[in-house]
């Protein structure tokens, strides 16, 4: 009994596919409690006014868009290193639900920035690494979508995502160099002391519960259906060459 | 290795375009910014530096598809993969081929073209010694992004957006050396992460750049 018991796209359909609905579900219930526990039952924060909200929003998207590319990452490594096909389709899957989030956590940004900071956009490391990972995800994906051999394109995006993520933490900090911040520290942290206040904090980890367990749904959902398009792509191609042998 | 640089070279010399053709560009991006913003002396020599770091990335993106793409379609680069010389090594040599043709006259003629922008002196030593420690990394970023867009056909918006987020921390710390040499404030960090990124790249990128040939030509 190993981990690797599950690279075997049969077991992992059978194992996973059950998951993926009663995720969903728990993703619907926790983004509607934490939702609407921060937007209807929270006090507004001071200086803040009622924009504080679209941090349920906010903070979780980032929070996805960001692990999601670590998550790429290590399947990438695991597709390279132990040449596992579902390791390479999750990491093909997980590519457009970080772009999306990448996606919703600039605009939200936006839409938040423009009250409290008084503009849409600033050069601002924050912001700029993000936009710098958006241009990563597209890059990705346009990879995946441009190399017609499934082995060679597994091998070329895990190539360029661990060289990506290398030139992504030197970006992050050469941005970091470049601009002074406008975007304030980190809302979350293990250092409990530099949470924001409580009452904020419950509805807040409960969306980031809920868009997590959407992420792993959705995840979970692509890679399979990833995984039933090759097999269908591998049969339509057996019965050709059945029908070119008769 | 040596004989395939000089072989890139030559090619690069007597098929015409290696050297001219980065260089006409990045003259074409210095006349038109003028266009652009209009012709006052003092918001050009500010914005000089940057506009020929960005002319300069420019001009080394539209060359990349000259590494491997010739080879590639002639069938000499399968020969070379095959030959007792690592991956690695083509890797880095084509690299430097490129560099020689494209980064090197680019770095030389940055402060030419500076003085059309209205380049500060020192402004202009700061920015040669900047390109001349970026540019290597671009060309061997580029070549690694050539390598993994060499099977893709019309690859060339591809390899853009494949290469110019990898080409960021090179643009943010070599254009903020000029600046700041240019201003003459403190520049040991821009300066010591320029020359590190660069000697990072040349030692680390190779190893990726033979991985991704191999996959492309297997």
């Amino acid at each position: 009994m190993s981990i690797w018991e599950y690279a075997n796209p049969k077991k992992f359909i059978t194992t996973f596919g059950p998951w993926v609905m009663p995720l969903m579900v728990v993703a619907g219930v926790l983004l509607v409690v934490g939702l609407g526990w921060g937007f209807f039952l929270t006090p507004e924060a001071q200086n803040f006014g009622s924009t504080v909200k679209i941090i349920y929003i906010h903070v979780p998207s980032a929070f996805v868009a960001i692990n999601a590319w670590i998550m790429m990452l290590v399947t990438s490594l695991v597709w390279l290193i132990r040449r596992h096909h579902v390791s390479a389709l999750a990491a093909r899957a997980a590519a457009p639900v970080g772009l999306v989030m990448t996606v919703i956590a600039l605009v939200t940004g936006a839409i938040w920035g423009q009250p409290m900071w008084g503009t849409w956009w600033a050069w601002e490391p924050r912001l700029t690494s993000f936009l710098i990972l958006f241009l990563f995800y597209l890059g990705y994906i346009a990879l995946w979508s441009a190399v017609p051999e499934p082995e060679t394109a597994a091998d070329l995006t895990s190539a360029v995502c661990i060289v990506g993520s290398v030139f992504a933490v030197l970006s992050r900090y050469a941005v970091l160099f470049w601009a002074q911040g406008l975007h304030q520290g980190a809302s979350l942290s293990v250092d409990r002391a530099e949470h924001v206040a409580d009452v904020y904090w419950l509805p807040l980890m409960v969306s980031m519960a809920g868009f997590v367990a959407l992420f792993v749904a959705l995840v979970l959902m692509r890679t399979i259906t990833e995984i039933r398009a090759r097999r269908i792509t591998a049969l339509m191609a057996r019965a050709e060459r059945a029908e070119a042998v008769a | 290795m040596r004989a395939l640089v000089l072989r890139d070279l030559r090619l690069a010399l007597r098929a015409g375009g290696g050297f001219g053709l980065g260089l006409a560009f990045l003259l074409i991006i210095v006349t038109l910014v003028p266009f652009g913003i209009g012709p006052d002396r003092a918001l050009l020599g500010a914005v000089a530096p940057g506009i020929l770091w960005v002319g300069a990335l420019l001009a080394v993106l539209l060359s990349l598809d000259r590494i491997f793409a010739l080879d590639h379609e002639d069938g000499s680069l399968p020969l070379l993969v095959t030959s007792p010389l690592p991956g690695e090594g083509i890797a880095l040599a084509k690299a430097a081929a490129h560099w020689l043709t494209t980064g090197l006259p680019i770095t030389l003629a940055a402060p030419v073209l500076g003085l059309l922008l209205d380049l500060a002196a020192p402004a202009r030593l700061w920015l040669l010694l900047a390109l001349a420690l970026g540019t290597p990394a671009l060309s061997m970023i580029g070549t690694f992004g050539a390598a993994v867009t060499l099977g893709v056909r019309r690859g060339g918006l591809l390899l853009s957006l494949l290469v110019l987020p990898l080409y960021m921390p090179v643009l943010i710390y070599g254009a903020e050396l000029a600046r700041r040499g240019a201003a003459g404030e403190a520049v040991t960090t821009p300066l010591l992460m320029l020359a590190g990124i660069t000697l990072a790249t040349l030692a680390l990128l190779p190893f990726a750049t033979a991985l991704v040939l191999r996959v492309n030509l297997r």
